[in-house]
This record gives C-alpha cells, structure tokens and sequence, in this order.
C-alpha cells in the first residue's frame, strides 16, 4: 500500500486548515487552479495562516482571496490599487506575510501606476497576476495584456500591442519575476513555495483561461494554446531549509538560487542555458521569445539579497500597529524644547 | 443713515500712531526676500507688540510678484488688514500699482534706481539708492541681491523705531550659526539705517513702541503646528504626495518623527512618498487596516483623488487621518491662495451615502490639538477623519500661546486582541454591540483562530460575509449613520462667547481672528454681537441650540456658496433656517475684519 501524505503540516494543521469559502467563479476557472495551489503551497511551507495578509483589487481575480487561507485576514479593495493598500498594511505590521491577488485589467491596465511604484519599492509581498487577457467581471472585453492579434468570442480583433508585466517588472528592478501557468500545477507549486520564502516583492504572472470568454480559438490565452504553446524554461524544485539537497545533479546541469531563509531554488536546465541573476538576460530571452510567438515560463530573474521596502525604512522590530503611546509620545520636555525653539 | 467703518482713519498729523498698522513688501518671487520678512517680524515681536505676517505669493518659482504683510497691533488682531500704511516697494513691475493702492498719509519706501515718478503728494515718499547702499554693504556682487533686502529691513528699522538690539537678534536667530551670514546681513542692516538717519527728514506718521503683550508666547505656521500634534498623537505611518499647500506639514512632520522617534537606530514610524494621492489614501488605509495611526495631507485636487479610498474605509470602517490644507480652488484654481472651499466635499466626500467628521482648527494651537485627537478620534469611530485647514493657517505665520502637554492618553478604539477574544462567544466584524454604532475589530496578525474576517466594499452583513441581502445592506448603512450621530458630541465643541445679544456671527476655521476683530468694530458702532464658532463637523448640538437662541445669525464663509450655510441649513429646523444670512469672502485672500464688519452692517441696516 502507498504511503499516505501527511495529514499535517510542520505546525500541525491540515490541508483543510488553509482552505477558504467555497468559490463563486465559473466552473473550470484557471483561477479556481491557482487558489487550490496557493492553499497547497502555504500548507507545504507550514505558514502560520494567522500571519498572513491577503490583498486584492477589483475584478475576478480580486475575489479568490476569501477562497483560501480563511484563517487570515483579507481586504478586497479598490480597483487597481491593492499595492497602495498593501504597503500601508506591511509597513504597519512587518511581521504579517503578504500575499496580494490580482488581475491583468486590475494591474495592467487601472493599476499599472501603483503596480510600478511598488515593484520599485520592493515591498515584501507575493504579487500573483491571474492573466486571462480579458475583463470577465464586465463580460469580455480586452485587457491590456490581450496579444495584438487574438480575438474577442465575438471577432473582434485586438490591435493593439500586450503590456508584459514580467519585462515590465524586471526593467523596473524587480526582485522576483515569473511565469507560469495555471494548467502546470507542479510548476506554479514551486514558483509558489518560493515566492513564499523571497522577502521582497515576488511578481508570479500566472497564465489563467477565462473559460467564459476568452478561452476560444483565436484566443492566446486559452488552454489549447497555452498547452500547446508553453516552453518552460527550466523544471523548477523547491526545497525548504530543512531539507537536505538532492545530490543527483548534473553540475552545470542545475542551477541553486538560495533564498534569504535558507531555502533553495533548484533549475534543471531543459532547452537553454539560463541565468535567473542576468537582469539584461532575461529581459533580451523574454523579448526574443515573444517575438517567436513561444510562451515561455519559469522564474525568469531573482536577486535573494535586494533590501526589501520595510528593511529599507529601518523600521522597529516591534510591528508599528503594536507600539503603544509609552513608545509613540515624545515627553513633555520634547515638547517645551520644541516650543522654545519658536519662541 | 451713515456709517464710519474705518477705525484706522483716526490719523492724526501731528501723533504718529503707535503700534497699529501693516507694512507690505512687495518684492519679485525668488529674490530672497523671505528671510529680511521673517527679521522684520520677530524685531516687532521681540519688543513685546502682537505681530502677524502673510505671505501673499504666486503659483512660480521666480519671477512673479509676491507681497509679504505684517501687521503690528496694540490690541492682538492678527487678521489680514487690506491696506497697508507702509509698502516697501521693490518689484518695478507692480510699482505703479502699489502705489496707486496706497491710503492717503502711507509711507511709500521705493528702489530710487527704478528711474519712475511717484505722481502722488499725499504720501511721504522715501526713495532709497538700493544698489548704492547694497553695494557699499557687500562687496561680492553675487550676494548683492540678496542682501538688498536687508537694506530695507535696516531704512524701516531706524524709521519705525525699532530697537536695533532686536534686530540683531533676530537676525541672528534668522542665519543660525552661519557667522558670515550674519555678519553680512547685520552690516546691511546697519548701512540701511544710517541711510534712512542721514537722509529721512519727514516726519514719519507711525511708530513702534515696546510693549509687553508677547511675553512666552511663540510664532508658528499651522502646518508646523499640526505636525507636532501628529507627532505628539502618535502617528506612525505618514503617506503623502506633495502638493500646496500641504507639503510644509508632512516635511516638517518628517523632521519631528526623524529626530524624536528614532531609537537605537530603528524607526517608530515609516514614511512613504507615494505616486500620487490615489497611492497616499490607499496606503493609509492599508495600514488604518492593519492597526496603525496613519495619516496624510493634501489639498483639493488630492481629495477628489482620495475620493474612492474614503469612501471604501467608510463603508468597510478603517480608521485614517486626512488633513487638507484648502487652497483656492475649483481645478488648479489659484494654488497659493486661501480658501474654505472644499467643507461640503469633504464632509460627504465619495459616492453612495457618505459623511465624515471635519475636525476644523481655527488657530495654530487648534491644529495642534486636532490633529492629535483626530488619531483618537479615527480609531474610536473608526473611520476616515478629516482635519480641515487652510492656506492662511496652515503657511502663514501666526503669533499664539506655547502648546501644551496632552493630559489625555491615547484612545485606541474597540480592538479585540488575541485575550479579548478569548473572552467573547463570537466575533462579528459588522456586528452593533454597544448600542453606540461602533462595532468591534480585530487587527491583521492576531494569534486567535476566531480573529480573521475578510474586508470588501461589497456588501457584507454583520459577520463580513458578502451579501447583496436589503436588509444586510440597511443594517450596517443605518449603523454607519448611527455613528456618526454619536460623533457629533466626540467632535471638539464650539467656541462660545455669548453676550445674549440678537445676533450671533457664526464663523469657523482662519475667520477667527477677522471676525474677532469685527466684534469690536461693531461694538464701536453699538452692536452687540455673540460668536459662535463651529469646530467641527458633524454640527455639535450646541450650534442648534445657540442658534434657536439668536434672532439673526450671519453665517461667515470664505467660498462662494456658502458651504457652511448649505450645511447648516442641512441640519436646521425650517423656523432656524430663515434666521441666517450670509457673509461670504472669496478672492483668494485671508479674510480681513471690515468686510466682516460691513457685511453685517448693510444687512442690519437695509
């Protein structure tokens, strides 16, 4: 008989513990996919979901937040603008584990501006995008992310060149880029993992078909063409700080990337030799693999040690939301000093 | 009948007049004339006289005209007065002008080396060789310019009496440890004066003598002020995007928190300079969210911005401080000028059915005590709370007594720790509890299985659960409205000096000190006036029951509108409502005392 897996985690709790309310989109939503991961992920990781933070904007995406972790707290904001929301929240209590959940129209298009300043920023925080190049709380118009060329369901093409949030995000100075895709559950639960152990903003651009509207022929964010046409750059593994390292890797075979707790990202070399730390590299392989048509996936650049928003700040070890008003009101002779100096 | 409202027109030709009058500099943006302003104000105020100052400026860095006003008064008014006795003319561009707005019997103080003819026989004209006298005070040509200023500083000094000693002081005080500056600035100082008693032959009408009416009392801008109470009140998250004329609030909060809350090297605070508005709301909410005092400042433009986010922590109830300091507006309007413009937008501000509280300070040391009780004030309601200032409090110079120490500890609000929860049965985010609209919350982060609830500006019922349920929806928006009924006695009080007379002038903010001194104009005219001061919105109940007690109410706005009057009609009974008139002041400049005055003497006499 099999083994079975375990029934807890390393802080005990269950699967279930880290499950959310039962989810309002379409049946055979790739988000739908993404959240069983994201419930999957922080199991793994043994995250205290008391500790986490969920955020999103507006739109479907912005919904799947009350579908996982219902152990966290979660605030479905303002169309777009969930970075903002998130920086004041992560700044306010560092010790919190962000996770914000958002969509190409919530990010590309209403929310490019906040999208931008955050990732420059670096605030520690897992930014995952649900990409499905069209806006399916309206019903089915085109997003910013929808490629020149792809169709509507009722024809209409789109002239108009996609924002790629992920050479976007790399040009920007981001810390953690990828690709994935919502129909490459084994991919996406290592990206996952991994995000989760990266202090900084990991941006995880999760191709995720609309099965309502946008998942036809003529579509190129559909699951046929998604499957057909995705190249992962690399296998992706995951391995937490208390695990030993495989050690059946061929060197130069497989690339390391250790995290900033001690866990470590492995990348098995499949097609192409790849360096997630070349910031120009990544954004010349992602340029010319468009231009190719491919779909490309993978952890496309990462940089562990970019001092992260709440380090920048030399914040208090104490969250701030914590500190009380014996740490918050300067005495009375602040004051009269203050007053002197006016006088 | 005819009235006399021109107190100041008293001019005797043979007694100067003492103590009582405004001197206006009117320079070129950019030429550095702020420093020589500031001198000039703190001599007068060092010899014991009230003084004010108010910087009339233009929306440019360098190169449009800019006037700068102080005002010396025996009796402490502060307000703006609308024309000046002395104008130091230094901007060729608007000299003609400046002086043909000159009162009869004005000094006029002017730049010989502009080659232009004063066409006027009822001023005593002082034409000073600036570049002569800037030149004999400065030998390095590229400071020239800047220490021509204090060649006037030096010629109204020895003309007006103004003890040199104070001077120096201030002028000492100005250039803080900068040797050479003030040495420089001194002799130019210096070079004006014994110009001005070599060649100021004229008797010169005004004079200042020492007085003893600005002993431990301190000058200070309203934005400087609010920040020390932001300070004081414990704020630990500042987002901001810079704007006029708020900015000088958050860069000096910036300073405080830098010098007085760091320790060990760690912060107590976190300041984020944000994209725009939309990026500063939002921030404030995330953090209000997650259990922290945060706050920002603006001013309209960034309101209509922050329109969204308020509306979204009304209705989800995150508590967040905004301040915004008013300028003139709609649009850019004119961006360095005053106004109360913008109370009816933010006290409904967003869409659906929204209301605020509007904290509104009056004085630099109200800006000081509202915005620490407006952290209290958000987290007990929690929900957006709005300090409305304005230009004129917020970057003009103010003369008032030294703040005081809060006797108050924080007030941190109905927050449910991981013990707290411990002790309830259930925890309903949305639940009413009390009977006081207020219901309970918990923070992010909180080790409690019964402590995680999800925020949406969806609909929700008590238990922050999505629904689109009517009676779920009427619930919390009838709860919301319940709160802030309850607000209107946890909002400061009006400022009350009643004297049962038949009419109550009814002001708020900066009208203060105008109106103050139209009291006391009116009463030379054998008016009696009550005044009553709104502090806040939503109206305190004792605003109802001062005006159920007055025959006639004048209603004193600086906006077109009315905004005041609008909300107070909002608010009245039918048979209080026809008891108001209006006096409305809205030119971009603070409010001065005799259109106070005048407003309600034509309508008491029409």
């Amino acid at each position: 008989m099999a083994s079975q897996a375990p029934v807890t985690n390393s802080i005990g709790l269950a699967l279930n513990d880290y499950k959310g309310a039962v989810s309002t989109l379409c049946a055979g939503c790739g988000h739908d996919a993404i959240t069983g991961q994201i419930v999957r992920a922080f199991f793994q990781r043994g995250v205290d979901p008391q500790r986490v933070a969920k955020f999103s904007g507006i739109g479907c995406s912005s919904k799947t937040p009350a579908y996982f972790l219902n152990r966290a707290h979660g605030i479905n904001s303002v169309h777009g603008r969930m970075p903002s929301v998130a920086t004041g929240a992560l700044l306010a209590n560092r010790e919190l584990i962000g996770i914000g959940v958002s969509g190409d129209g919530d990010t590309a298009s209403i929310g490019m501006g906040q999208f931008v300043h955050m990732v420059r920023r670096n605030v520690p925080l897992i930014y995952i995008i649900e990409n499905n190049g069209v806006y399916g709380l309206t019903k089915g118009q085109f997003s910013a992310t929808a490629d020149m060329g792809s169709t509507l369901k009722t024809g209409v093409v789109n002239d108009l060149p996609p924002v790629d949030l992920c050479s976007l995000a790399i040009e920007l100075g981001a810390s953690f880029v990828a690709r994935s895709f919502s129909g490459d559950p084994k991919q996406l639960a290592a990206l996952l993992e991994a995000a989760i152990a990266h202090k900084g903003t990991a941006v995880l651009d999760v191709i995720s078909p609309c099965v309502t509207f946008n998942n036809h022929e003529g579509s190129t964010k559909s699951y046929t063409y998604a499957k057909q046409h995705e190249i992962p750059l690399h296998e992706i593994g995951f391995v937490p700080a208390y695990e030993a390292i495989e050690t059946d890797y061929e060197p130069g075979e497989t690339q390391i990337v250790e995290m900033h707790d001690g866990s470590k990202i492995t990348l098995k070399k499949l097609e192409r030799d790849y360096d997630p730390s070349d910031r120009l590299g990544a954004l010349t392989t992602l340029r010319q693999t468009r231009d190719e048509g491919l779909f490309l996936t993978g952890l496309f650049y990462v940089n562990p040690e970019q001092e992260d928003f709440t380090t920048m700040l030399k914040l208090h070890e104490t969250p701030l939301a914590h500190l009380q008003e014996e740490a918050l009101r300067p005495g009375p002779e602040v004051l009269s000093a203050i007053m002197q100096g006016l006088a | 009948m005819t009235v006399s409202v021109q107190p100041e027109a008293k001019l005797s030709k043979q007694e100067p007049l003492v103590n009582d009058f405004s001197i206006e500099v009117a320079t070129v943006n950019g030429s550095g004339s702020q420093s020589a302003n500031n001198i000039l104000m703190r001599a007068i105020f060092q010899m014991g006289i009230p003084v004010s100052g108010k910087n009339l400026f233009p929306s440019n860095i360098a190169g449009l005209p800019t006037w700068f006003t102080i005002r010396a008064n025996h009796n402490g008014y502060i307000a703006r007065k609308a024309d000046s006795e002395i104008v130091i003319a230094m901007n060729p561009e608007t000299l003609q002008a400046d002086v043909q707005k000159l009162r009869p019997g004005a000094v006029l103080i002017y730049n010989s080396d502009l080659k232009v003819t004063v066409d006027r026989d009822d001023l005593t004209v002082l034409a000073v060789p600036f570049g002569k006298l800037a030149t004999e005070a400065c030998s390095e040509v590229k400071l020239r310019k800047l220490v021509t200023n204090m060649v006037y500083v030096g010629v109204v000094a020895q003309i007006l009496g103004i003890d040199m000693a104070e001077v120096e002081k201030a002028v000492q005080r100005q250039f803080k440890g900068k040797e050479k500056a003030v040495e420089l600035n001194l002799g130019a100082v210096k070079v004006g004066a014994a110009w001005a008693q070599e060649n100021v032959s004229a008797a010169i009408p005004y004079r200042l003598e020492r007085m003893d009416a600005t002993k431990g009392k301190i000058i200070i801008e309203g934005n400087r002020a609010a920040a020390i109470g932001c300070l004081f009140g414990g704020c630990t998250v500042v987002a901001w995007y810079p704007i006029t004329p708020s900015s000088s609030l958050c860069e000096n909060l910036i300073g405080y928190l830098s010098k007085h809350r760091v320790k060990d090297g760690k912060a107590s605070f976190a300041v984020v300079q944000a994209e725009d508005e939309l990026a500063s709301a939002g921030m404030v909410v995330g953090a209000g969210w997650a259990g922290a005092r945060a706050m920002t400042a603006t001013s309209g433009p960034g309101i209509s911005l922050m329109a969204e986010f308020v509306g979204y922590a009304y209705f989800t109830e995150i508590p967040g401080v905004f301040f915004d300091v008013q300028r003139t507006g709609p649009s850019t309007g004119l961006p360095t000028r005053t106004m109360q413009g913008d109370l009816l937008s933010l006290h409904t501000l967003s869409h659906g059915d929204t209301r605020h509280p509007v904290l509104i300070p009056g004085t630099p040391q109200e800006a000081y005590e509202d915005a620490m009780h407006s952290f209290d004030l958000a987290e007990r309601l929690q929900t957006p709370v709005f300090v409305a200032m304005d230009l004129d409090l917020g970057m003009n110079n103010w003369m008032t007594e030294p703040f005081t120490y809060p006797e108050k500890g924080f007030d941190r609000g109905k927050v449910l720790d991981a013990e707290a929860l411990d002790q309830v049965a259930e925890f309903a985010r949305y639940q009413e509890v009390d009977g006081d609209g207020i219901p309970y919350r918990t923070l992010p982060g909180t080790p409690h299985p019964k402590a995680a609830y999800f925020t949406r500006g969806s609909g929700h019922d008590a238990h922050a659960r999505y629904s689109e349920r009517p009676e779920d929806y009427t619930f919390i928006v009838d709860r919301l409205a319940r709160k802030l009924y309850m607000a209107r006695v946890m909002v400061p009080q009006p400022v009350v000096d009643w004297r049962d007379a038949e009419i109550t002038l009814l002001a708020y903010g900066t009208s203060d000190a105008a109106v103050l001194e139209a009291r006391d104009q009116l009463a030379e005219q054998g008016i009696a006036t009550n005044y009553v001061r709104v502090r806040a919105l939503p109206l305190h109940p004792d605003v109802h029951d001062r005006i159920a007690q007055s025959s006639r109410v004048y209603v004193v706005d600086q906006n077109r509108d009315g905004q005041m009057l609008e909300l107070l009609r909002l608010d009245l009974y039918a048979d209080q409502i026809t008891k108001l008139r209006s006096i409305r002041h809205y030119n971009g400049l603070p409010l001065d005392a005799l259109t106070v005055t005048k407003g309600v003497l034509e309508m008491e006499n029409a």
